[in-house]
């Protein structure tokens, strides 16, 4: 196969999903901490003092939510891509994970900065273990299209 | 405060008969405890006074005294009171002092014993007790509390106290078992059940619970009381009398004893000043109750370790007298004191809804021997703590009480029984425990769970279709608290569990934790036991009998970066002293405001409480008023009148001013009172119609993000200005619309977003809204939610056209200024492994999947959990949930308080049934239902509430019951389900097709989360009684009141009668209807008209006559009263009102225009179960 614009997008949706395998582990260990906290066995001090590591750890947990715009939006820019480049099949492929992306978007609670996630509803069992199934799930799609596209 | 004070009359009547029966009795040992309490009592009033130092010293000789001696002290002692108490207080707190060095008894007994019986004195000590007995309710002031045993007694008081506590556990040892039983504190206070009256005094919560007592009045006399009985039982032995011998000779701690008294007389007479200016006639009726209380029950320190010391003391609860404002300036050296000891943390709330509850059943008898103490938690000192073997018994014999199981589980066909009430309120169902492990158990108005025998699965909690959780009123004003000083706060190294009643101990030197299973060592310190002051009895450490206890927490408890969380930018990672108390006042001063006029009423009730404001010296308070500008008060010390700082910028509001807003109260109180002369008149020619609500709660942020505290907003109308503005949503045209509602949720997430912030920062914001106009609640109330605050609403509020909200918004104005507050809290919730936490319910911002952070922390506000089975629950046979409660009491103390409830696993889905709570289930329900209803839809909530009732009945149809009878049939325990869920629908939460506001649903709904269970039941189910044909049978003796218990009638018009008077308690408000045919005798004696046409149409109080008639329906108001923490409204509502609608609106039971009736909902439920 020559050098194609095809070509072109495989190696770059190649690349980007590698970032995406990326987005969505951090993503699975963030709602992995979130709900694990409070199994923080040995921390003498008083849960109100959060230790450095603690503090850390917040943050990793609040990068990792912002990213979720981030990782729409390159899924959205591949999908494209595809579309430019004519890749039906490809396309058709990745076509449910981008309307989900866009109903998950929509049906997002009423906030004014962008994100997913309100931090006052997080804590809700339902929530954080659809969460958690949701990282696993798109983490198993992200390695299969890595490998289809690597293929491909 | 003053509500009881019906009671306080009748208690000193009650005195005089009561003492003689006493007397004569045999209340002996009992008596003796009862005693030594009340002697302690008034004394630990007077903590600061130099008597306390003098008596340090004496006391190690004490100590070892012998027996008899040591009763003579206490007799001295009691005599002096006696006579101290006929006389002035003030003298006797001078002969209290006095009277410890005197160690000779004897001489001052002789006295006692003939003023005691005799009703001469105001305060016949016997008398006193039986007051409280009956009364209790009524009996213990909550202020009264507070002042006396809390006061901070120092560090090196605890020790005092320490040794006063061993007295009382020695008073109780003796009946128990043998010397060595002796217990702490605690225990004794359980002894005092034994001995009937007094006993129920001290310990149980029953009597303080009445305790109600309007406040400080009755307090000196109480302690007068008290000191009295002690005196009597004391001299009884020496004498020869009654009383019995046994109460005086076990006694350990006799020596102690005499310093005991002395620290109590110290704080009585403190209480003493307090109260003398209010009543000093009144005093003996309340007191009495209080002095039992104050009686620590522990001492753990030890005489010689000043350090290691532990003073626990059970202490009944004024807190608010501590911590609350009630004795700002009997307090006076409050902060030094307080600071240095907290030990007694009590929260005497005055109306404390316990002692109700348990109060009816002793009440009615005059015995006192049974009833509080079996309710109360304590017996169990009598058994010294269960060891191993005794303990693997009592896990494995949870097999008890296979009858109430039995009826429990007797199923009841609803389309053919009728009537299924209870004649009285119904009460949580007891779990399946051993007796042992029943007595300590938290009590079910704090905790309660939603099945009280939890389900070993999953799927077996599946297959019983009934949702498992916890309802928690975690900072309830409690009678009776043990407060637990000590350096080490012994937890589990593993999952930090607080070690509690239900742990074993496998060893001297080992416990295993009940939630984790892991095996601790027990420190050095815990191994003390300060009752005996030996080694070697951990388990009679109060951590270890009481299933509510309150540390005092160390330095390692503080406030550290908890705003890491919210707030990013602030990364400092140290401690933080414990903040003052500090409030924030923010009030709407456009021109709707002005038209409503609630300034004016706000700022007389504010003045009226600025001493009860709890706090401490350091208390800081601010005040901002704003309209489409914001305005800052300068209140700063030396100023001679307040300034005004105006900032008209509201889209990047500053402060104009650092250190000058937030101002001492102390300092500048002259300043604050002239501000609220003023204000109301300032503003009453505003014009300004906007209003910039949002900008204001940015400037209030902003200014209280140093310290933290309470900010209260006070709005009346529709934000329009800058951030956070909002637009109307409502059409009013859908209001009755059957299908969904809308907005329901926020429209904006700016005041979500600004109450975590202060979240983060330790701010609490509270709403009270009083409009007449849509104001979007949904949206406002967010500010409230997630800040942990409380929302009060008020609509059609105007001061002059709506009287009843009037009365309503100054009566919760009253309640709500005075009441405890706890600063930068945080609860975590813990449970048995296998157990987690699904879903919280409640005002907070959830942190961890199992902590919550509350800024403020009130005692009226409840919280749900879900739960779930996450593991098996096989390998034990309880369950366990602890609930601890870190939070700032006012006074600036780190305090954790931690409740622990424990529950029998079961295997059979027939024991699950049994053991279900509906009320709780009831709850737990409409808390889930608000939620659906906000993120899915209303019809979806409604839905799922049918599904409940249909799910459960098909469960246990399949299941259970293994009769093929026709019909719907369930399980007695659950007979209520469906009528609860009926009314449930039928509340404005979530009715459709009955026009309904929608700020007035949203906050129905916000009621709904945070209302604690039985004023949540109330207001679902309101309670019907027949008021015309009362009979005294069953009825409640209390002091000399007797107070009526008519049946319950079931929710229907066909139980109205037009030739009957009905109550309907709807929990915030009474609603009395008058029948057209109603006996004009009635009308007469009860409402003083002389016919039905007579009557008042707004008629909004029952007149005081001195009918028998009207004297009882007022004692059966005041009861019922008594129970909740807000007064609620009485309506008088006529037959042929047009407010009959508002009447029959609560009968959930009938068919109404939108909504089927009760017997329709069944058969719905059947159809839809046979599909």
């Amino acid at each position: 196969m020559a050098f194609t614009f095809a070509a072109f997008c495989y190696m770059l949706a190649l690349l980007l999903t590698a970032a995406l395998i990326f987005f969505a582990i951090w993503h699975i260990i963030a709602f992995d901490e979130l709900k694990t906290d409070y199994k923080n066995p040995i921390d003498q001090c008083n849960t109100l003092n959060p230790t450095v590591e603690k503090v850390k750890k917040i943050k990793r947990v609040k990068i990792a939510l912002k990213l979720v715009l981030p990782e729409y939006l390159i899924h959205f820019f591949f999908c494209v891509m595809f579309f430019c480049a004519a890749e039906w099949l490809t396309l058709c492929l990745n076509l449910p994970l981008l309307a989900y992306h866009v109903w998950r978007y929509m049906s997002r609670p009423v906030m004014s900065c962008p994100g997913l996630y309100d931090p006052t509803t997080i804590m809700n069992a339902d929530i954080l273990a659809f969460c958690q199934k949701e990282g696993w799930c798109k983490l198993a799609f992200y390695l299969l299209s890595f490998f289809y596209y690597l293929y491909g | 405060m003053s509500a009881p004070g019906f009671t306080n009359l009748s208690s000193s009547v009650n005195y005089n008969q009561n003492s003689t029966p006493n007397g004569g009795d045999a209340p002996p040992y009992q008596n003796g405890p009862a005693q030594t309490y009340q002697s302690m009592y008034p004394p630990t009033g007077c903590y600061g006074a130099p008597p306390q130092h003098q008596s340090y010293p004496t006391i190690p000789a004490h100590s070892t005294p012998a027996p008899s001696k040591a009763s003579m002290t206490n007799s001295v002692h009691s005599a002096n009171y006696y006579q101290s108490n006929h006389q002035q207080q003030q003298q006797q707190q001078q002969q209290q002092r006095p009277v410890p060095q005197h160690h000779v008894a004897p001489s001052p007994y002789s006295a006692p014993p003939s003023q005691p019986v005799p009703s001469s004195g105001p305060v016949p000590p016997h008398a006193q007790y039986n007051q409280q007995l009956q009364h209790p309710p009524y009996a213990t002031p909550g202020s009264y509390y507070g002042p006396q045993s809390y006061h901070p007694p120092p560090a090196q008081h605890t020790s005092q106290q320490q040794q006063q506590q061993q007295q009382q556990p020695t008073l109780v040892p003796a009946p128990a078992s043998g010397p060595g039983a002796p217990l702490h504190p605690i225990v004794s206070y359980p002894s005092a059940p034994g001995n009937s009256q007094y006993g129920t005094l001290s310990s149980s919560q029953n009597n303080t619970t009445p305790g109600v007592l309007p406040t400080q009045m009755g307090a000196p006399l109480h302690q007068y009381s008290t000191s009295r009985p002690a005196s009597t039982t004391a001299a009884q032995p020496g004498y020869g009398v009654a009383p019995p011998s046994q109460l005086v000779p076990t006694v350990n701690g006799q020596g102690s004893t005499v310093h005991q008294h002395y620290d109590r007389s110290c704080q009585s007479s403190l209480s003493y000043n307090t109260y003398s200016g209010a009543e000093a006639d009144q005093l003996p009726s309340g007191t009495p109750s209080t002095s039992v209380h104050s009686s620590p029950g522990h001492h753990q320190g030890g005489d010689t370790s000043s350090s290691s010391t532990g003073s626990a003391s059970p202490v009944p609860n004024s807190y608010d007298s501590l911590e609350g404002g009630n004795f700002p300036d009997s307090m006076p050296p409050s902060n030094d004191m307080t600071n240095q000891a907290a030990p007694y943390g009590s929260y005497g709330y005055p109306n404390m809804q316990q002692g109700y509850h348990q109060g009816p059943a002793s009440h009615a008898d005059s015995s006192p021997s049974h009833d509080p103490y079996g309710q109360s938690s304590y017996q169990q000192y009598s058994q010294p703590f269960p060891n191993l073997s005794q303990l693997s018994a009592a896990l494995g014999g949870l097999s008890g009480v296979p009858e109430l199981e039995v009826e429990a589980l007797t199923p009841i066909n609803l389309l053919q029984e009728r009537s299924l009430l209870p004649p009285r309120p119904l009460e949580a169902p007891e779990p399946n425990l051993s007796p042992e492990l029943k007595k300590v158990n938290c009590s079910p108005q704090t905790f309660r769970c939603t099945l009280t025998s939890i389900p070993q699965t999953q799927t077996l909690l599946n297959k019983a279709r009934l949702p498992l959780g916890l309802l928690l009123h975690p900072f309830r004003d409690l009678q009776q608290l043990p407060v637990i000083t000590s350096n080490t706060i012994v937890r589990c190294r593993s999952c930090r569990t607080y070690i509690n009643p239900f742990v074993t101990f496998l060893d001297q030197r080992r416990w295993k934790c009940n939630l984790c299973y892991r095996v601790n060592d027990v420190p050095d310190e815990f191994m003390y036991n300060p009752v005996t002051r030996s080694y070697g009895e951990p388990h009679k450490r109060p951590e270890v009998q009481n299933a509510t206890v309150e540390f005092i927490a160390s330095s390692d408890y503080m406030v550290g970066t908890k705003r890491l969380q919210v707030n990013d930018n602030s990364t400092t990672n140290q401690l933080r002293p414990p903040q003052p108390a500090a409030y924030l006042f923010v009030l709407d001063v456009s021109h709707n405001a002005v038209e409503s006029g609630y300034l004016k009423y706000f700022c007389d009730s504010l003045m009226e409480n600025l001493d009860k404001l709890p706090g401490d010296s350091r208390t800081r308070v601010g005040f901002l008023t704003f309209d489409n500008t914001i305005h800052f008060y300068n209140l700063q010390e030396g100023l001679s009148q307040p300034q005004m700082l105006v900032v008209s910028d509201i889209d990047d509001v500053f402060i104009p001013s650092n250190d000058s807003l937030m101002v001492n109260l102390k300092e500048s109180k002259e300043l604050v009172k002239d501000l609220l002369t003023s204000l109301p008149a300032m503003f009453s020619q505003s014009r300004e119609t906007q209003s910039a609500l949002g900008p204001a709660l940015q400037a209030a942020f902003k200014l209280m993000s140093p310290t933290g505290g309470r900010i209260t907003v006070f709005q009346t109308q529709l934000p329009t200005l800058g951030a956070g503005a909002l637009q109307s949503r409502e059409d009013p045209n859908q209001r009755s619309s059957n299908k969904g509602v809308q907005h329901l949720g926020p429209a904006t997430d700016f005041y979500k977003k600004l109450a975590l912030d202060c979240s983060g920062q330790q701010i609490g914001v509270d709403l009270f809204l009083l409009s007449s106009q849509y104001t979007d609640l949904a949206s406002i109330s967010c500010i409230s939610k997630y800040s942990a605050g409380s929302i009060f609403y008020y609509p059609s509020f105007h001061f002059i056209h709506n009287p009843a909200q009037l009365e309503k918004f100054q009566r919760d104005l009253d309640r709500y200024l005075s009441r405890k507050i706890g600063f930068e809290a945080v609860m975590r919730i813990r449970c048995t492994k296998g157990l987690s936490i699904h879903t919280f319910h409640g005002n907070f911002f959830v942190r961890s999947t199992d902590l919550l952070s509350l800024a403020n922390v009130n005692p009226d506000s409840a919280f749900a959990v879900q739960m779930s089975i996450e593991d098996s629950l096989a390998d034990s046979s309880l369950a366990c949930f602890q609930a601890a409660l870190l939070y700032t009491s006012s006074k600036g103390k780190r305090r954790i308080r931690v409740h622990t409830l424990c529950l029998p696993v079961v295997n059979q889905l027939s024991d699950v049934y049994a053991g279900a709570d509906v009320q709780a289930i009831t709850c737990l329900l409409a808390n889930m239902a608000i939620d659906r209803s906000i993120t899915s839809s209303l019809s979806d909530a409604r839905d799922a509430l049918v599904n409940a009732v249909v799910d459960f009945a098909s469960a246990y149809k399949s299941n259970v019951s293994n009769l093929q009878q026709s019909g719907l049939v369930v399980p007695a325990a659950m007979c209520l389900f469906p009528i609860y869920i009926l009314a449930l629908l039928k509340q404005k939460a979530l009715r459709t097709g009955t026009s309904t506001r929608l700020d007035e649903r949203v906050f129905a709904m916000c009621e709904f989360k945070t209302q604690p269970l039985e004023q949540l039941m109330r207001m679902v189910h309101p309670d019907l009684y027949r008021l015309d044909n009362m009979s005294d049978q069953g009825a409640l003796h209390l002091n000399d009141t007797v107070v009526p218990q008519p049946h319950l009638l079931h929710l229907s018009a066909e139980n109205i009668s037009r030739d009957g008077a009905f109550l309907l308690d709807c929990g915030y408000v009474f609603y009395l209807w008058i029948g057209k045919c109603c006996n004009d005798m009635f009308i007469r004696d009860v409402l003083g008209c002389t016919n039905f046409a007579s009557i008042p149409p707004n008629m909004s109080h029952i007149p005081e006559l001195e009918t028998p008639l009207s004297q009882r329906v007022r004692a059966l108001l005041d009861w019922l009263q008594d129970n909740r923490a807000f007064s609620s409204m009485m309506h008088v509502i006529k037959d042929d009102a047009s407010t009959k609608v508002t009447f029959f609106q609560h009968m959930v039971e009938d068919r109404s225009e939108s909504a089927s009736s009760y017997h329709e909902f069944l058969q719905q439920v059947q159809q839809q179960m046979s599909k």
